[in-house]
């Protein structure tokens, strides 16, 4: 048949495109990245060695079944040998391949050995993944943050043009100092979720209930991206992870001026715990933080999404009592996706979305709800926080 | 093997047609005293061949619903934003798609040629056990037709992939859940049931002196899937019914805050899910071992090898689960021992696909298109075999990880593997099933624009994972928008060829070139001697092998 000669370089393409994909090593677009530490330029060399062994093989198992292919066929006037069974042979393509997989083992089992080595670290940096957001909590140093997914809905519905950064941009990125050894403790508040930056070739589950480890060091200041790498549910696709890493002295610089920036958020939500806001002002707050926050679930006309998210227009919570409103948002529902907003959110705003919820979405309670009616509920969960 | 029948190499046309008549008056007699006809015929069937087209049947809807759902994904990806679905329905098409494909489009089809071929390859009359071999396919619709329905109540169907980790199918899962796990609790007892069939077939109805090593590779790699079904699906089985019990009814398994461990869900889901994919590949290898021997004229080499290689992949795949958790933060010492199980994984493996090599080397070959889609299986499987041999190496695979590189893998693995092998098996075996050659120049138009679009289709993807695109997700960053679209479009393409098979089979079984009871001359084995279409009761009298 005519055609063979077709399949023999259809295939050999295929094949010669996986060869040629290593000429792209240079370009993350087509090949992993060489990343910014020494685990994950180990962890790059491992990859290529592996792929050009795999390669190797591949070159000669199927360049001596398409020599077959192209040499013994009947139309050809092949006539088929009778053999069938040679201990030698098998021995032989038994014992070569348990060689070849012992060599690719010794590298491996060694990259692996330093990547679990989480011992003598120079700061410990605590990262909890929640639906849909990643929290950072820096050991002794009185700093933490939430860092949530900064593109605009705008540019995900193609309303607006996307940016470069498209889906891999944050609000507050984890900030870390090179050339020191960072050991990351991962957690997670609801279900299981996936740190990844693929520069620094670290990926760890954060599960409910347990803490796993990780660490890095990172060699070159810039800005690294990665997302979540486990399915955690509706945006999954919509939490991103950026890291700045600074030389040290500025890394210094930046906690100063994180500490004070916190403080000074700090001070201004104890500030707003005294003041009375309008229900304009109020509602306008309430509808930003309402978008950001809670849209993502309950959707931004409010309806939710039936049997899975409840809706906020016309629910029995947002139109009922006021105390169970305020419960439900400090505190979350222990055994649903509906989480808790006391670390999260100042007072003012969980006030301010509180009154977004109670009068948006035709709800028209006429409820306000200010500041001081939030610090004057009693928040179990003020005393756990304190204590993580 | 050789058979005292008069169909070993020598027999003459002339000794091959006598006994097609033998045995067609035989099959008479029986239909004209009880075969139902219409519908009833399908519904009450006990018959090993009608159940088998049932199986088929239903695996090739399924495909093709399943594939309509890969289609959704593909579309939704071809650029990046969100276009066509909310990423709450495309979570629940991801993991229906992965569903269906696994239980409904697979290993339905596996089960159809076993029960087709197997009776007829050891010289046996039926299944053993015919009326559980009623059941077990007609329980199938029903787990179908729940899981889909699913689809529609509110809140949706499940949407936490098919693997469904706990706590997201637990405390976060939709309210849909329990139809969910019903489901599979019925795919379950469907392929305990026909697994059972099989080994109760193959052990107690071979032909007299149809001895273990004379059975062919199909046969055997059926039985030792069937042993594999039997082993894990209870292990699944019992897995779903946790995840009931915590949603449902306030247990903890997989619930830290009341003492249980969302890491165990893992650790007991993969104890089914990695032997599973041995139950979705062995079938493959049984295949293909039955037709590179018969298009190259020659002796499968080292057939005992091919046994013993079988044997030991389906006890290794016992002690490798954890290979699909090296992020969950396992102690060194676990990575390292199931990394290195996993590799030596690539040992048998890696026998059979040489033993392939070495039957071809020297036979005398022609390329009908049962052995191109044998062949494509050995390329484009062995291409997802060095993946795997990729992601088996830890500190690599934490960068491959539930990224595309991994979709790529199990892919190539799957449908170039086996996808392939089952339509390689459709185009073997359709003129014994339906007396009629199909139509060759179809299925080369099937064969090359499968094998085109599906390398378009799954090839790139392994660049979008190593570049770092998570699996997943309705929407991705720019850098991967180019890819995306290829990808895209070799899936259409793909889905599109489909079609040129499902028109060649109607069009076979319609008509065509009527067959002789041996249309591939070279072919070896007892299903090659009885008459095209294969009569409704063949081997009432077993044939005697020596």
């Amino acid at each position: 048949m005519k055609r063979i000669p077709l399949t023999v370089w259809l295939t050999l393409e295929v094949f010669a495109a996986t060869w040629a994909s290593s000429s792209f090593a240079e370009d993350n677009v087509l090949n992993m990245t060489q990343g910014v530490t020494q685990i994950s330029e180990e962890v790059y060399h491992l990859h290529m060695l592996i792929f050009y062994i795999c390669c190797a093989i591949a070159l000669v198992v199927f360049g001596a079944m398409f020599y077959s292919i192209y040499k013994h066929r009947k139309s050809k006037g092949a006539v088929a040998a009778h053999f069938h069974e040679s201990t030698k042979v098998e021995i032989v393509w038994t014992v070569i391949p348990i060689i070849i997989l012992i060599a690719m083992a010794i590298p491996a089992t060694k990259t692996l050995l330093a990547m679990e080595d989480t011992s003598q670290s120079d700061l410990t940096v605590k990262i909890t993944g929640s639906q849909w957001k990643w929290h950072y909590s820096y050991f002794e140093q009185d700093i933490e943050f939430f860092s949530l997914l900064a593109t605009t809905q705008n540019q995900i519905d193609g309303i607006e043009a996307k940016g470069a950064h498209y889906l891999l941009e944050v609000d507050n990125p984890l900030v870390l100092p090179i050339n020191r050894k960072i050991r990351f403790l991962l957690t997670s508040d609801d279900v299981i979720h996936s740190w990844w930056v693929p520069d620094f070739a670290v990926k760890k589950d954060t599960i409910p209930g347990f803490i796993n480890e990780a660490w890095t060091k990172i060699d070159k200041p810039g800005v690294y991206r990665g997302q979540c790498a486990e399915l955690c549910g509706r945006a999954h696709g919509f939490m991103p992870i950026v890291v700045h890493a600074m030389a040290e002295d500025e890394y210094d610089v930046w906690l100063e001026g994180k500490k004070a920036e916190l403080a000074l958020a700090k001070q201004q939500a104890v500030d707003a715990l005294s003041s009375e806001l309008s229900m304009e002002e109020l509602m306008q707050i309430g509808e930003t933080i309402y978008v950001e926050r809670c849209a993502v679930c309950h959707q931004g006309n409010g309806e939710g999404i039936p049997g899975a998210f409840p809706a906020i227009k016309g629910s029995k919570i947002a139109t009922g009592d006021i105390d169970v409103h305020i419960d439900t948002i400090v505190n979350g529902r222990a055994g649903t996706a509906m989480q808790a907003f006391a670390n999260q959110l100042t007072e003012q705003e969980i006030a301010a979305v509180i009154t977004y919820q109670r009068n948006g979405f035709e709800n028209n309670t006429g409820d306000v709800v200010q500041a001081s009616d939030i610090n004057s509920f009693n928040t179990p969960s003020q005393g756990s926080k304190e204590g993580q | 093997m050789k058979t005292s029948t008069p169909q070993n190499e020598k027999s003459s046309p002339v000794a091959d047609a006598d006994l097609s008549r033998a045995n067609s008056s035989i099959a008479l007699d029986h239909e004209e005293h009880h075969a139902p006809k219409g519908l009833a015929r399908w519904v009450f069937s006990t018959n090993h061949k009608d159940i088998g087209t049932l199986y088929l049947w239903f695996s090739f809807i399924m495909f093709l619903t399943g594939g309509a759902m890969a289609m959704i994904i593909r579309a939704e990806l071809f650029q990046p934003g969100l276009q066509l679905v909310e990423p709450h329905f495309f979570n629940q098409m991801t993991t229906v798609h992965g569903l269906i494909m696994v239980f409904g489009a697979v290993m339905p089809a596996f089960t159809g040629l076993a029960n087709w071929m197997i009776p007829m390859m050891i010289g046996a009359p039926d299944m053993a056990l015919p009326r559980m071999n009623n059941l077990s396919f007609w329980i199938l619709p029903f787990a179908f037709a729940i899981l889909i329905a699913s689809l529609f109540t509110e809140g949706g169907g499940p949407d936490f992939g098919w693997t469904f980790y706990a706590p997201l199918s637990t405390t976060y899962g939709p309210d849909s859940t329990a139809l969910f796990v019903f489901s599979v609790h019925i795919m379950g007892i469907s392929s305990i049931m026909g697994a059972i069939n099989v080994i109760v077939t193959i052990v107690n109805m071979r032909a007299p002196g149809m001895t273990w090593f004379k059975m062919p590779m199909f046969v055997w790699t059926w039985l030792i899937t069937a042993f594999l079904l039997i082993a894990v699906m209870p292990v699944l089985a019992g897995a779903v019914t946790m995840v009931l019990t915590d949603k449902y009814f306030g247990t903890s398994f997989f619930d830290a805050a009341g003492g249980g461990d969302p890491v165990m869900f893992q650790h007991i889901f993969w104890f089914f899910g990695h032997p599973e994919v041995y139950i979705m590949i062995l079938p493959s290898f049984g295949i293909i071992s039955a037709i590179i021997p018969a298009f190259s004229g020659k002796k499968l080499f080292g057939y005992h090898s091919m046994v013993y290689a079988t044997c030991s992949i389906a006890l290794l795949s016992f002690l490798v689960w954890a290979h699909h958790m090296f992020t969950t933060g396992m102690p060194v010492f676990a990575e390292l021992f199931f990394m290195y199980c996993t590799m030596l994984i690539a040992v048998p493996t890696g026998v059979k696909v040489f033993n392939w090599v070495a039957t071809m080397w020297r036979g005398a070959m022609t390329f009908e298109t049962p052995m191109l889609f044998a062949i494509a299986f050995i390329v484009l499987f062995t291409i997802g075999g060095f993946s795997g041999l990729m992601l088996a190496i830890v500190p690599a695979d934490f960068q491959y990880h539930d990224t595309y590189f991994v979709v790529a893998h199990f892919h190539y693995v799957l449908v170039s593997g086996a996808v392939f092998s089952i339509m390689a098996a459709a185009y073997y075996w359709l003129p014994k099933w339906t007396g009629h050659m199909y139509d060759q120049r179809l299925s080369l138009w099937h064969f090359w624009c499968s094998i085109i679009s599906v390398n378009v289709l799954f090839f790139p993807m392994h660049f979008l994972g190593l570049a770092g695109m998570p699996r997943r997700i309705p929407d991705y960053a720019i850098q991967f928008a180019d890819v995306n679209q290829i990808v895209s479009i070799g899936g259409f393409a793909f889905g599109l060829s489909q079609l040129i098979f499902l028109w060649l089979v109607i069009k076979c079984i319609r008509g065509g070139e009527k067959v002789g009871a041996k249309p591939w001359q070279r072919a070896e084995g007892l299903e090659w001697t009885v008459p095209s279409p294969a009569p409704h009761h063949t081997f009432s009298t077993p044939p005697k092998v020596d």
